[in-house]
């Protein structure tokens, strides 16, 4: 289990992460969500005891990070698949890793053999693919046999098939039993990888439920109304505990289901010219969530363009 | 003891460091081929003469130490050493012992090259290690790059970036130092106290035995030679200290 208390970075003038509590529990997938400059790498970091936090403390099973005796028997991290020296071998780097925390030396071929990197072990590492070094930084994670993993944006810049492959393996970790803690600046691929969601905003904590409730929530069915007597049936409305909002010439109705607002408006002889449910969209959910949180704009439209891509 | 074996793995992991010790190597002990080589009798090659090429590889050597650490903050791989040894101290503190090790018989290895050379290309030379001077001379390189390399790997702590690193290093150990003496009245009395210079005195021993121009430059350190060592390894230790409290506090 990872547990944030009331977890505080500054940089200078930037407050990083803003006093953030959260749990991760294992046997599941959780999901790290929030865009871009949210704060997750820095709270990933903090986790690991490479950054100070500035208050608050994070905890793995109730223990800070740095009183782990051998940390890569108990948490494997990928951060950054490129923190690895270019000219070293995969195996090299992988051995000395195993030989920091008295992990088996056997274990190294077992891991390389584990994301198919056999093939590849001796030569140097500068020469990988961005697939191949991710699988390589997973390797380096797994090495321990860990309970507990993390992964920064893990599928960043890999290929469908890489993603494919990827979020299988997070699956199995989490049948597994293990504590998995995924980051993404991407709700859609977050909503097939993780089980549960832990959202946060300028490195505040937005939300922290199950992906499910997240998405029914975020989701939340609407209904378009079109009348030419439109105040008339504004009134009717008015009198139901359903919410109102305008759009143009139609009235946007959420908490009636297009059946009940039809059955009244024929009781009341409204007429009606469109009588449309609208479906909610996961990006539509994600920045009304995180709307006023995110911290460049232009870095949003990037984030819903490539939310629509993806869905397509 | 596994700590020193996880920094052995990755010292020799990667080539930067090979290169650098065969440099080192090449030209401490070519120059002393060179120099004896090209003498015109026998009688004008002495102990210190074979020395020659000694600040050369003192500069190698201090180009390694630094790499060792400024390459892992350049990768990044420093997050994954620290991630994989949770106490920064100890990480650094074994890095620091394999790489002065390294350097210390590395060093060792290039001033005995060095006579050994000479010797054989000027068989006549009187070049038996006779007095303590000369014994302190070649046997005692090995310790000042020892605690040349903990300078260095601490430099390298606290500045992270290999050229910035190396060019501190390197443009003081070389440069800066001699500079000092042109300062008027106080110059030589800071110069005195300087550990490159100080650290030339272990070496060299008394000046009027010293040659000026050969192997390590004369010193103009008072101290007697050990206490030069003493003083000098002192230096490198506070270094060291102040590198690894720099570490511990700041973020990785
Ligand atoms: N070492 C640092 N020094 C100064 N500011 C930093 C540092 N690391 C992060 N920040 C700032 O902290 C904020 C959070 O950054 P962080 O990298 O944690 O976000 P993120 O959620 O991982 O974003 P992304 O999706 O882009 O990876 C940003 O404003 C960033 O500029
Ligand atoms: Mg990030």
């Amino acid at each position: 289990m990872i547990e944030a208390r009331g977890l505080t970075k500054r940089y200078g003038k930037t407050l990083a992460v803003n006093d953030l509590s959260f749990t991760v529990q294992p046997g599941r997938v959780t999901g790290f969500l929030g865009p871009n400059g949210a704060g997750k790498s820095t709270t990933m970091r903090m986790m690991l005891g490479l950054d100070n936090p500035t208050s608050g403390e994070a905890l793995i099973d109730g223990k800070h990070y740095r009183e782990l005796r051998h940390p890569l028997r108990k948490i494997g991290a990928l951060l950054d698949a490129k923190w690895v020296h270019p000219n070293r071998s995969a195996y090299a780097h992988l051995r000395w890793m195993a030989v920091s925390n008295k992990i088996p030396v056997s274990r190294v071929d077992e891991v390389l053999d584990l994301v198919g990197l056999t093939a590849v072990a001796k030569k140097r590492a500068g020469g990988f693919s961005l697939g191949m070094s991710q699988r390589l930084g997973i390797a380096g994670a797994l090495l321990g046999d860990p309970e507990v993993l993390l992964f920064d944006e893990p599928v960043n810049g890999l290929d469908p098939e890489g993603i494919l492959w990827i979020r299988k393996f997070m699956h199995r970790l989490a049948d597994e039993g293990r504590t998995v803690l995924v980051s993404s600046h991407l709700l859609s691929e977050m909503s097939l990888t993780a089980q549960e969601l832990v959202v946060i905003g300028r490195g505040r904590l937005i939300a922290q439920r199950s992906t499910e409730d997240f998405i029914h929530a975020a989701t939340e069915n609407t209904v378009k109304v079109r009348s030419p007597q439109a105040s008339k049936l504004r009134d009717l409305l008015a009198g139901t505990d359903a919410a109102l909002r305008d759009d143009a010439d139609a009235l946007i109705v959420s908490g009636l289901d297009a059946a009940q607002i039809g059955e009244m408006a024929a009781a009341n002889q409204v007429v009606l010219h469109e009588l449309s449910p609208q479906r909610g969209s996961l990006e539509e959910a994600f920045m009304q969530l995180t709307g006023d949180s995110v911290e460049y704009h232009t870095e949003l439209t990037e984030t819903v363009d490539q939310l629509v891509d993806v869905n397509r | 003891m596994t700590l020193l074996a996880v920094e052995r793995i990755k010292l020799f992991s990667t080539r930067s460091p090979w290169w650098c010790m065969g440099l080192a190597l090449t030209l401490m002990v070519g120059f002393a081929a060179l120099v004896s080589g090209s003498a015109d009798s026998a009688g004008d090659v002495s102990v210190p003469v074979t020395q020659f090429g000694y600040s050369f590889a003192l500069a190698v050597i201090l180009v390694l130490a630094t790499l060792s650490v400024t390459t892992e903050y350049r990768f990044n791989t420093i997050r994954t050493t620290f991630q994989a040894v949770p106490s920064r101290t100890s990480a650094l503190l074994a890095k620091t012992t394999v790489v002065a090790l390294v350097s210390g018989v590395l060093g060792t290895i290039a001033a005995f090259g060095s006579l050994g050379v000479a010797m054989l290309l000027q068989p006549d030379a009187s070049l038996a290690l006779n007095s303590e001077a000369d014994w302190r001379q070649v046997a005692g390189t090995g310790l000042v790059t020892f605690f040349a390399a903990v300078v260095a790997v601490a430099v390298g702590v606290l500045i992270r970036h290999t050229a910035g690193a190396v060019s501190v290093l390197l443009a003081y150990s070389l440069v800066a130092e001699g500079l000092v003496q042109l300062i008027p009245r106080v110059g030589d009395d800071i110069h005195q106290w300087l550990p490159f210079n100080v650290a030339n005195r272990f070496l060299t021993g008394n000046p009027d035995v010293a040659v000026v121009f050969e192997g390590p430059g004369a010193s103009t350190s008072t101290l007697s030679p050990w206490a030069a060592l003493a003083y000098f390894a002192g230096f490198s230790i506070v270094m060291l200290l102040i590198a690894l409290v720099t570490a511990k506090r700041r973020d990785a």
